[in-house]
């Protein structure tokens, strides 16, 4: 997790807020390094955590997790993470007899057009068994990311249901969270994709933007992120519902400065 | 106006925007965007609603029952019923706790119910109704729901929430076409404002803006007193300025000064006076000269090539 971006949202592993849904996008650039930093921050905050991995492989994930701090590999085996990897599954299902429910169903069937084997596994990875009551604390659902499974044929309405249903059990009946990552396509040809963002945008209790800086590519200075609380009961006052940041990604971490005042400006 | 009229304009003005809202009857569309959101001032509404006495139906779709009433007292908690189709809509647990149905039997319900007095009907959202039903099909059972019945005490007032950017001109006007009065949220600067059109029969549609900002206990707070349409009026007292004073030119001319003016000849206007006055050598003409060194590269010609004019 990134240390920097706890402070302007104002969390901590320890006293991270319950029952929210936190929506990532990213408009032109690349706003995968949100969704490493919730992964490391959950895991260190000792959620149980499900990640719906549709990008990259666990490699990916371990790696780059390895350098903030968290192993996903002991994750797993301690039974903290419940990791679904979207590009092996979606193999497997075609080698797999057609009766036996798979999470990603909706590959090899025309005609249901909905996500509820999905949901099915959500709910049965995030259900509390008695020996985990105590060891975790709250359930945390990770989606990378929602736009794929728009290009994988399904409606934004089905993609807008899963959430709902996730939402009712993890947010609400479960008391945790979810974080869902959109790609934001920019042009307005993308219908589809726009109503996905705008629903879930609608739902969300903190929507963060990554976006491309607009004079272009820059050496010292990679984006832009814009934070933005919903609802009524935002933790802030009115005037600071949103908040607009410049980022730099290093290495291993990510430095967060306000506009113009890059440290290689100044 | 004396600041204590100005108050009490504004307390008036509080009063007239829900009461105006919720007096004419039919359908009140609230338009929100994912900036500005409008599910507190649907709460705002049902809670001025239920302090008239009034029962509340809610068609909860997009938050659960806890959160929706959340932030209301007991007395308004007791007037409101929450159909809930937020946990299962669709009916995938398959438990028997979803409403039969799907959501358009719940919304067909709510038209059907016997239960007298006056009702407030709350759809939060319309637009998840949207995407889940045909347009045609949502539109006629809102339009059954909200006709003005007759008999005054069964007079049906819906309150429906509508996000703007997820449908197109076509479903919004549709569902615009229905509405009696219809709140598009916006807002600058962190305050946000309403801006209401009110479609009363046989009348042109008005329209207000206000800014507002909602309490936690969901009562209005009107700021700045109402934004009506910019009128120009003049100010009684400043006197008009004439911008003729403190000039740095001249706007008439005196008769010495017109006269001066006529006589003027113009440089190239030519008279015969001033063509001998040009090839006619002045008194003080022959004391300039012209010192010329010729280059080696100069083409010196004795010939003269103004020779050919005739002047």
């Amino acid at each position: 997790m990134f240390p920097e971006l706890n402070n302007l949202l104002n969390t901590t592993p320890d006293r991270a807020e319950q029952g929210k849904l936190t929506l990532l996008c990213d408009a032109k650039t690349d706003g995968s390094f949100l969704v490493h930093h919730f992964l490391s921050f959950y895991l260190k905050a000792d959620y149980k955590v499900c990640f719906v991995a549709l990008i990259q492989s666990f490699s990916h994930y371990n790696i780059v997790g390895q350098k903030l701090g968290v192993s996903l590999t002991a994750a797993r085996e301690r039974g903290q993470l419940v990791f679904l990897e979207g590009l092996k599954s979606a193999v497997d299902i075609f080698f797999r007899p057609q009766e036996e429910p798979h999470p990603l169903q909706f590959l090899r069937e025309a005609n249901t057009r909905n996500l509820q084997p999905l949901y099915e596994f959500v709910r049965e990875a995030l259900k509390p068994t008695d020996e985990e009551e105590a060891a975790w604390r709250c359930p945390v659902l990770l989606v990378d990311d929602l736009s794929v499974l728009l290009s994988l044929g399904l409606g934004a309405v089905a993609v807008l249901d899963f959430i709902h249903y996730c939402r009712a059990t993890v947010c609400w009946e479960r008391k945790g969270n979810i974080v869902a990552l959109v790609h934001d396509s920019g042009d307005a040809e993308d219908e589809e994709n726009d109503i996905l963002l705008n629903g879930l945008s609608h739902q969300s209790h903190l929507i963060l933007r990554a976006e491309g800086l607009a004079t272009g590519f820059c050496k010292d200075v990679h984006g832009q992120l814009k934070i933005l609380w919903r609802g009524p009961s935002q933790p802030t006052a009115p005037r600071d519902r949103s908040l607009t940041y410049q980022y730099k990604i290093q290495d291993k971490s990510v430095s967060f400065f306000a506009k113009g005042m890059s440290p290689a400006v100044l | 106006m004396t600041p204590s009229e100005g108050v009490g304009r504004g307390m008036e003005s509080v009063l007239e925007m829900l009461e105006s809202l919720l007096a004419l009857g039919g359908m009140v569309l609230l338009r929100d965007t994912v900036e500005w959101e409008g599910r507190s001032l649907l709460k705002a509404l049902i809670k001025k609603s239920a302090l008239y006495g009034e029962q509340v139906h809610v068609l909860g779709c997009e938050v659960s029952e806890e959160e929706f009433r959340e932030g209301f007292d007991s007395n308004i908690n007791s007037r409101l019923v929450y159909h809930d189709l937020f946990r299962d809509p669709l009916n995938w647990s398959k438990t028997g706790e979803a409403l039969p149905g799907g959501p358009l039997e719940a919304l067909r319900a709510l038209c059907r119910r016997t239960d007298p007095g006056p009702v407030t009907v709350a759809l939060d959202s319309l637009s998840w109704l949207l995407l889940h039903l045909p347009c045609t099909t949502l539109c006629q059972a809102l339009h059954a729901l909200s006709r003005q019945d007759p008999c005054p005490g069964k007079q049906v007032r819906v309150l429906g929430l509508l996000h703007e950017e997820l449908h197109g001109p076509g479903p919004v006007r549709a569902l615009s076409s229905l509405a009696q009065a219809e709140v598009t949220l916006s807002g600058a600067l962190g305050q946000a404002s309403a801006h209401i059109l009110y479609r009363r029969p046989r009348q042109h549609p008005t329209h207000q803006t206000q800014r507002f900002s909602i309490l936690p206990d969901f009562s209005l707070d009107l700021q700045g007193g109402p934004l009506l349409e910019p009128q120009p009026q003049p100010d009684p007292h400043t006197p008009p300025v004439d911008p003729t004073n403190h000039l740095t030119f001249n706007l008439r001319l005196s008769k010495k000064e017109r006269e001066a003016k006529d006589s003027l000849t113009l440089p190239f206007q030519f008279s015969s006076e001033k063509q001998q006055a040009l090839l006619r050598p002045g008194p003080g003409q022959a004391t300039s000269h012209i010192f010329y060194e010729p280059d080696a590269y100069d083409d010196l010609d004795q010939e003269d090539p103004d020779d050919d004019l005739d002047i």
